[in-house]
Order: C-alpha cells, then structure tokens, then sequence
C-alpha cells in the first residue's frame, strides 16, 4: 500500500473498495441521513472533510504517537474535528443541521473515519492519507447519493426539495412509498447496490465461509 | 527510536500536547462561531412564530424576518391568574431570554399536572408562559401562543396563532417533533395546516375548547364544522395527540384565563 499512486489511493474507495459497498462500514449514518438530497450532500461534506483532515493530522503526527496510546489519539483529532464541523454547520447552514442533529455528532463513531486512520494514516505520508481521506468519504458519499436519490424520489416525489412527481396529500397524483422514509428502506436499497455492484464487479464477491457438505445420512422410513 | 516512542513519560507528553492544541482548536470554533450560531437560533425561533401566524413570506431573508417579527410584542403570562408578569420575575431582563419549556423542569418555576387532567402528557406545566402579541393602533390583531404535548412518538413543539377576537384561529405550525415521516409527519404538510385557519376554539358560550379532529374530512354541512379540522390518514395517535394538546392549552389550566381577559379587555 505504501507505494500506492495519488490517483490510486484517491478513486479506488469509489467502486473498488468503496468503504460501505465493500468494506460495509458507516452503515448505521446512511440509514439515518439519507431521506432528502440536501441534508444527505452537507452530511457527505462533512463526512469528506472529516476523514481528509483526521486522516492528514494522524498521518501528520504518526511518528510521534505511542502504540499504547495511538487509538485514544486517533479518537481525539476526529473529535475535535467532528465538533469543529458540528459548529460551522449550526453556524451556516442552521436548517440543515437541525435536521442532521445527532448524526454530525456520531461521524465520531462512524467507523470510516477511525478505519482510515488506523488503518492507511498511521503507516503513509500526509498527502497520500488526506487523499485516502477524500477518496473513502467520496465512496461512502458516492452510496449514500445513490440511496437518498432514491429514498427522496420515490418517498416524497421530490429532488432536492424540489416536487418532481406531485404527491397526493398536496393535490398531485403519486402516492408516495412511506416505506421509503423510513430506515429500513435504505438496508434494501444498499442491499441492491452492493448486488449491482459485485454484479459489475464480480472480484469482490466473497468466498463462502463453507460448503455445505453432501447429504449422506440415510433417511429414516 | 521505536523504543524511545513507548517511555512513560514520551505518552504522557504527547496526550498533554495533543489535548492543549486540540482543545485550542475546539474553543477557538466554538468561541468565534457562538455569535453567528446564536442569530441562527433566534431568527428560528422567529420564523417558526411567523410562520404560525401565516405572516411568513415565502423565501423572506433575515432582515425581513427581523423587521416583521419586530412588530411583535414578547409578553410573559401568568397561566393561572391570565395576567402578564414582568420579565424580573421570573429572573431575566429581556423576556426573550425566558426559556418556558426550561422552566417546566424546575419544581419552584412549574407545577405537576395531575394524571387525569394531563391531555397533553406533558406531565409538568410552567407557570409562566411566553407569548407574542401583535397590535395595531392599540388593538390587539393576533396572538401566538406556544404548545406543546405528546403524539405518537414524540413530544410536539408549536405555536397556535389566534385572532384578535381570542377565538379564531389564525394559523398553526409545529417547528419541532419527531413524528413517523410521511403519516404523522405531515403535520408539518402547509394543505393540512391550511384548513385549521378560520376555525373556532371555543363554542358560543366560550366555554371549553372544542377543536376535533375527525376522520374522512369535514364537508361544508357538517355540524360544528367551525370546530372540525380533517385529521391525518394514517396517523390516528398523533391527530389524538394534535387535538388533545390544542385542547389543554386552551383549556383552564393553559391560556383559557388569559383569553377569557383579552376577550373582556381586562388585559
């Protein structure tokens, strides 16, 4: 991984090794944010900006930090960072951040973000880990796009806020999926893309835990 | 250098440092944004009551929210007697700062309210409300109230706008609940919201509120239609809910009193 190029490091979290398509981490925040455009792009920003910076910090200081403590301070800068997002939200963009309240919060806990760090920060340089930062929170933006593309389309009729297919409660036509608005929908809608995409893709289908073996006990009569 | 890095006093260095520049970092945003931050939440506040009043104009930015709110008179209001307080009683010096739903969880500044009356399931009611009064040329045109009370989930958080005659309503909206999306969470649907303007609190004796929330729409011949909102299919506890807590508080124990006084002109 060390030697791995810029360009490498940068778009392979998007399909290849996308960080919940493969790696199925951050799963609990794509459930939860994903049920209109708006609020799911400033939750990617943020998500982006989080895992660039910590994974620039950690990759920034890794030299210098103990083994026995380097968990606690890997915790410690996406923190920080995490409520330096957290306040710039609530100071520019008020709506949004009332309705992504908690979930800004728990990008502390989002496993992307610790993943990273541990993971490709402590061991490459600054440049190549801020990259890996923008590139796995591009992946995971890339997936929670694609599922509150749907999750806003065909539970509100709308794009962005704004009414493409009229619903019925406002006078329109459609009937809304309020399936759709709810958690559960987006575990579906991962479920397919990860289908689609190991469809497209088929090296990231994993290896069955076990084989079933063949049936050779004789059956009772 | 490996070995160097894991000495005792090496980690107790390195977290030192690391809290110093990270909790500089953290107070430096948190100090420099508390301004923007604060403007943020009142102008929320303020929106949501004009909103309530049906005098919010679509895509209105801050300066015209401020300058229309700013025809608003903030009054604090005794529950129980139904008059108004002076901002010092209750320990503040602008009345905007008084925060009744704070004050509902402090026993000196709230009082519990007994099982069999508690509609709303709010289980404790400040004695002190905050509300908002808009008159013009020395007559009372409208008055915001805040509600809240218990649906299916969650509590909800809104105001009821009145006319000036303390008994129609002008407009109601609810800025903060957490009801299922797309069933009761089309209290928030402006349709829904719309039928409740013109209607009627209270009936012709003034007496108990009688707001109903009734299945299958109300037709232009239903009796009592003054009264009758259509309620939201789908969501049976949080329309119960929405009735039950616009019932309190204008019953007795919420702003019955205080209307009743507006209605006499004794306020």
């Amino acid at each position: 991984m060390a030697d791995a190029s810029a360009k490498q490091v940068l778009f392979e979290p998007i399909f290849s090794n996308n960080p919940i398509a493969l790696q199925i981490l951050g799963i609990c925040s794509a459930l939860a944010v994903t049920t209109s455009m708006n609020v799911t792009l400033v939750m990617c920003m943020a998500v982006i900006a989080v895992t660039a910076f910590s994974n620039l910090a950690v990759s920034l200081v890794r030299a210098q930090i103990p083994g026995s403590i380097r968990i606690i301070v890997q915790m410690t800068i996406i923190a920080s960072l995490v409520i330096v997002v957290d306040q710039i939200l609530k100071a520019y963009a008020y709506e949004i951040s009332k309705q992504l309240s908690v979930f800004v919060g728990l990008i502390i806990t989002n496993c992307i973000v610790m993943g990273r760090a541990e993971g490709f920060a402590m061991k490459n340089g600054p440049w190549l880990s801020f990259l890996d930062g923008v590139g796995n929170g591009l992946g995971y933006s890339v997936l929670l796009i694609f599922v509150a593309f749907f999750r806003e389309l065909l539970g509100a009729g709308s794009l962005f806020g704004i009414s493409l297919m009229p619903v019925v409660n406002e006078g329109g036509w459609y009937v809304p999926n309020g399936l759709l608005l709810l958690p559960p929908s987006a575990f579906f809608i991962i479920g397919l893309a990860i289908w689609g995409l190991r469809t497209w893709k088929p090296e990231q289908v994993e290896e069955p835990d076990y084989k079933m073996s063949r049936h050779t006990a004789k059956e009772a009569f | 250098m490996a070995k160097a890095k894991e000495t005792v006093s090496r980690t107790l260095i390195v977290a030192l440092v690391l809290s110093i520049v990270f909790s500089v970092v953290v107070s430096t945003a948190a100090v420099s944004l508390r301004p923007a931050q604060i403007k943020n939440q009142n102008l929320d506040i303020k929106t949501n009551i004009l909103a309530a009043a049906g005098m919010l104009q679509e895509g209105a930015g801050a300066d015209e929210i401020e300058e229309e709110f700013s025809r608003f008179d903030v009054r604090l209001l005794d529950l129980d007697s139904g008059d108004y307080v002076e901002p010092s009683e209750v320990g503040v010096e602008d009345p905007m700062k008084y925060d009744m739903y704070k004050a509902a969880s402090d026993p000196a500044m709230s009082t519990d309210i007994p099982s069999s009356e508690d509609k709303a399931g709010i289980k404790r009611r400040p004695n002190v409300a905050k509300i908002y009064t808009l008159s013009e040329n020395g007559e009372l045109k409208r008055v915001v109230l805040p509600v809240h009370g218990y649906g299916l989930w969650s509590t909800l958080y809104g105001f009821v706008s009145l006319k000036g005659d303390a008994n129609t309503i002008e407009g109601l909206g609810f800025y903060a609940h957490a009801e299922t999306p797309g069933l009761g969470g089309e209290v928030d649907n402006p349709r829904w919201k719309g039928q409740w303007v013109g209607k009627e609190v209270y009936g012709d004796k003034m007496e108990e509120p009688q707001i109903r929330l009734v299945k299958g729409g109300v037709s232009a011949d239903a009796a009592n239609k003054e009264h009758k909102v259509d309620a939201l299919s789908g969501a049976t506890l949080t329309s119960r809910g929405v009735e039950q807590l616009v019932n309190y508080w204008m019953s007795d124990r919420g702003y019955a009193p205080f209307l009743k006084k507006l209605r006499e002109g004794e306020v």
